[in-house]
């Protein structure tokens, strides 16, 4: 995209492209999936608490109710859409190469596409009894 | 991807000892970053022993008493030797600052007691054109890209554009600024990013006149910041506020911009 040895003035160059005019929808889901997540994670971590030691049964009737099925839901597509942003914060912030960035930033979503349906289908199928 | 190792002819060798004073007793080691552009050979620090009776007590004496008395080659920028013009800046032990502000035995860990060792580079990762004096032509455009004037559509008033003292008081923090890149040079996401992120001096800048009750495309202004690397490339690592030699803190500016963007759209 840059050429350092153009004849472009040094303005030029900075002005490049122009604004892209987006990234704060990107700033803000981040902080609003942020905090969703420290109320699922909390309750994540109550409904571990719950499982510990219990059978096999009763951890399947407790994931199958409806709202620890709705929780469960939730905490997976709120991390898993936080983690796809912070991802591909990181990914522009190092990833340099215009092919690379590009791969990387598809292959981000493509990696949290495939966990959430994983995660999904799995909560489903237990919640609607297996 | 980001890179780990510099380029061959940028790898800092061991340069040459230059002979202490005679006679000194009360000396400061100083190793000087060199780069000369005309002979080829890589960068190297030079050690040159100073004479603290003989000098004043700032970097910036220190470095003009070696090029008084005992290398005139070495090349550095500086004017005003009181920290209003941002020419002497550079990385004093590690820490971006201006040389005529930051105190000799101030440096690195030395705080309280005398300096034995000061290592003096270049602002970071930016092009050097020669030793300390870096090469800020792309700081500078981007300070131009925010255009950091007045603009206003309704036509000027007879005598001045009026503003309140409340609406004045808000510049505060923002206007003393001297523009002398400590802060954006010692901002990691600026030395990745630099050629699109805006870096902390530019995007304070551009809140200066975001904020300014006089102006009239503020909407424009943040139209033209709105970017996922000008101005979210900010991380609030908060290295600027810890560099800057005035006392701002560019970090937090930042973070009003990104209100203002999130305001005009929730």
């Amino acid at each position: 995209m840059h050429n350092n040895s153009s004849m472009r003035t040094p303005l030029g160059h900075v002005r490049g492209l122009g604004s892209a005019r987006s990234g704060t929808g990107h700033f803000w889901l981040q902080r609003v999936t942020a905090v969703a997540n420290v109320i699922l994670a909390m309750a994540f971590v109550v409904i571990v608490l719950a499982l510990v030691g219990k059978p096999y049964d009763a951890a399947m009737a407790l994931l199958s109710h409806p709202v620890v099925a709705l929780l469960m839901l939730l905490f997976v597509a709120s991390g898993l859409i936080h983690m796809r942003l912070g991802m591909q914060t990181i990914i522009e912030d190092y990833v340099h190469g215009e092919g690379t960035k590009v791969l990387a930033v598809m292959g981000n979503t493509f990696f949290t596409v495939a966990v959430g349906a994983a995660s999904v289908l799995a909560i489903l199928k237990i919640a609607f009894g297996g | 991807m980001a890179e780990f190792n510099l380029p061959k002819n940028s790898r800092i060798t061991e340069g040459q000892r230059w002979p202490a004073p005679v006679g000194a007793r009360n000396t400061t080691e100083f190793r000087v970053y060199r780069w000369n552009p005309d002979d080829k050979a890589n960068p190297r620090v030079d050690t040159y022993t100073v004479d603290r009776d003989d000098c004043g007590p700032m970097v910036l004496d220190a470095l003009i008493w070696i090029k008084n008395k005992v290398d005139p080659t070495l090349t550095f920028r500086r004017s005003c030797r009181e920290g209003i013009c941002g020419s002497c800046a550079m990385n004093m032990d590690g820490k971006n600052g201006l040389a005529c502000t930051t105190g000799i035995d101030e440096c690195g860990g030395h705080k309280g007691g005398k300096a034995a060792k000061v290592a003096i580079h270049p602002l970071p990762h930016m092009p050097v054109i020669k030793d300390l004096v870096p090469d800020l032509t792309r700081f500078y455009a981007q300070h131009a890209s925010i255009e950091p004037w007045l603009k206003t559509t309704t036509p000027a008033p007879e005598k001045e554009w009026q503003q309140s003292k409340d609406d004045r008081e808000k510049l505060d923090g923002l206007y003393e600024c001297i523009l002398c890149a400590c802060c954006s040079t010692s901002c990691p996401s600026y030395w990745w990013n630099g050629d699109r992120y805006l870096g902390p001096a530019v995007l304070l800048q551009a809140y200066r006149w975001l904020i300014d009750s006089r102006d009239e495309a503020t909407g424009e202004r943040l139209d033209t910041l709105e970017d996922p690397f000008r101005l979210y490339r900010c991380h609030t690592i908060m290295n600027c506020a810890n560099a800057c030699p005035k006392g701002l803190n560019p970090a937090k500016a930042i973070a009003e911009i990104k209100k203002m963007m999130v305001v005009r759209q929730v």
